[in-house]
């Protein structure tokens, strides 16, 4: 077995995912937590710091873009960087779409409450799991749990449409004075949704990088 | 998977006197197509290459077994007529080896030997092998130069059309461009591409770049052994066995 310098550099790449999935992480669960807690302070900490996450985005993108023009990378490590590239910009929508939430929590934070909140904390937290496991699927290389996650977006999509059903038939066609707030969380429901998503592309990444085999566009 | 086969071995076991170059080989090639064959320096691929066209039989100690069909017939049979398989069956090596005449004699070399007399026909032939190996344009005036005046890259697109020139249905290349420059080997790698049209292609290559770049199939060879043979997109990036995927991502030692 000869050693090799692009192990090292392949090991940088998984290092520099890692810590972006780390950071979306971060982002998503405290975007959660500012729409649940009503906390503007929260909501304004995690859009000033998305520029770094859109920073090390292009950070790992170029990384990538080096190593397959130097090394030239074939079979497991071709799909590796090309894999982590998809999966880097995955996370980054992850990212945009925490700000977005924590743009609605801002606009939450100055009305009174329009509700209790039952099934958006359940809703976050389905999405702050599968973007967990998604992760976790991508450090062990483990096709079977990235197949679990695909398998949860079904979920997501039964929650965001009870949620919105509800917003709309319960309050906004009721009484027209809740429609910015109501249409606060119906767009909260509408973008942890949307996390499940790309929470789910990444895990038909993680399964293409174990066994180059391809799961997208596949209907249940 | 193959459609169309124009070479096929069968249990082929290749020795050096007592020494086994090939055990048990089995492929198919199809018309048409670019094979590469890689794998590490002694894995057999060029001793395969040469049997293709008998070429080993010019060594003494040389034994075979099994069968190597070409176009339908058992090229290994006592009976098989030698000067028209290497016709059919036309060879580039890694240095490219120009007789020491002109340009025009070295593609009408073969013409001559094969009975060929018509000047017209000979002309003909050598303007179509000549442009068939894109080097038409870049001798046309100077037919009658030594070849030892063209460059690297030249030459070797030289021993291209003198291989053409012959009209065989297969090329063999053993690192057909191992020796040239990146713009005279992508000049080699562009015509395998047009050439593939006419001709069936097989091709050893070191450059697993290469590889990847012009040929349709890929056959990785070991020990002697035929261990991987599949599609190129599949063989670079999901080869089947562990070994295949050291060797193609360097790890092999």
């Amino acid at each position: 077995m000869i050693d090799r310098k692009f192990d090292e550099e392949l090991n940088e790449l998984n290092n520099k995912l890692l810590k972006m999935a780390a950071l979306t992480q971060e982002s998503i669960y405290l975007a959660v937590e500012s729409v649940k807690n009503r906390d503007k302070g929260l909501a304004e900490k995690i859009i000033k710091n998305d520029k770094a996450i859109d920073e090390f985005e292009l950070e790992i993108d170029d990384f990538s873009i080096e190593l397959l023009a130097r090394r030239q990378p074939l079979a497991g490590d071709l799909r590796f960087i090309t894999t982590g590239m998809k999966i880097n910009g995955e996370l980054e929508r992850i990212a945009d779409l925490s700000v977005n939430i924590a743009h609605r929590a801002l606009d939450l934070s100055d009305q009174p409450l329009l509700k209790p909140l039952v099934d958006i904390p359940v809703f976050s937290e389905l999405a702050v799991n599968m973007v967990k496991s998604t992760i976790d699927a991508f450090v062990k290389r483990d096709a079977d749990l990235a197949q679990k996650v695909i398998g949860m977006d079904e979920e997501a999509n039964k929650l965001r449409n009870i949620i919105q059903r509800e917003l709309v038939e319960d309050y906004i066609a009721k009484d027209i004075s809740t429609l910015s707030r109501g249409l606060s969380l119906f767009l909260v429901a509408q973008h942890l949704e949307r996390i499940c998503d790309h929470a789910k592309y990444i895990s038909e990444a993680v399964i293409y990088l174990v066994s180059a085999k391809v799961v997208k566009h596949q209907k249940a | 998977m193959i459609k169309d086969i124009v070479i096929e071995a069968k249990d082929f076991n290749f020795y050096y006197g007592d020494v086994r170059a090939l055990t048990d080989v089995n492929i198919k090639i199809e018309k048409n197509s670019v094979t590469g064959i890689i794998g590490p320096s002694g894995c057999g691929k060029s001793t395969f290459l040469r049997s293709l066209n008998l070429m080993n039989n010019l060594i003494l100690c040389a034994k075979y077994e099994g069968q190597i069909f070409i176009e339908g017939e058992d090229i290994l049979h006592k009976d098989i007529d030698v000067v028209e398989l290497r016709r059919k069956v036309g060879m580039v090596f890694q240095k490219s080896n120009p007789f020491p005449k002109t340009i025009f004699e070295n593609v009408a070399y073969g013409l001559r030997i094969n009975g060929i007399k018509d000047k017209d026909l000979i002309n003909q032939r050598i303007e179509e092998s000549l442009k068939g190996a894109a080097l038409w344009d870049e001798v046309k005036d100077r037919l009658h130069a030594s070849a030892f005046d063209l460059s690297g890259g030249q030459q070797q697109r030289l021993c291209i059309a003198r291989a053409l020139a012959v009209e065989p249905d297969i090329l063999l290349m053993d690192e057909p461009a191992s020796a040239l420059d990146p713009t005279a080997t992508l000049k080699i790698e562009e015509l395998i591409q047009v050439l593939k049209s006419k001709y069936t292609i097989i091709i050893v290559t070191h450059n697993m770049q290469q590889a990847a770049r012009v040929s349709d199939y890929t056959a990785f060879f070991m020990m002697g052994k035929l261990i991987e043979y599949s599609k190129t997109n599949l063989m670079f990036t999901n080869p089947e066995h562990k070994i295949t995927e050291d060797y193609v991502t360097g790890r092999f030692g």
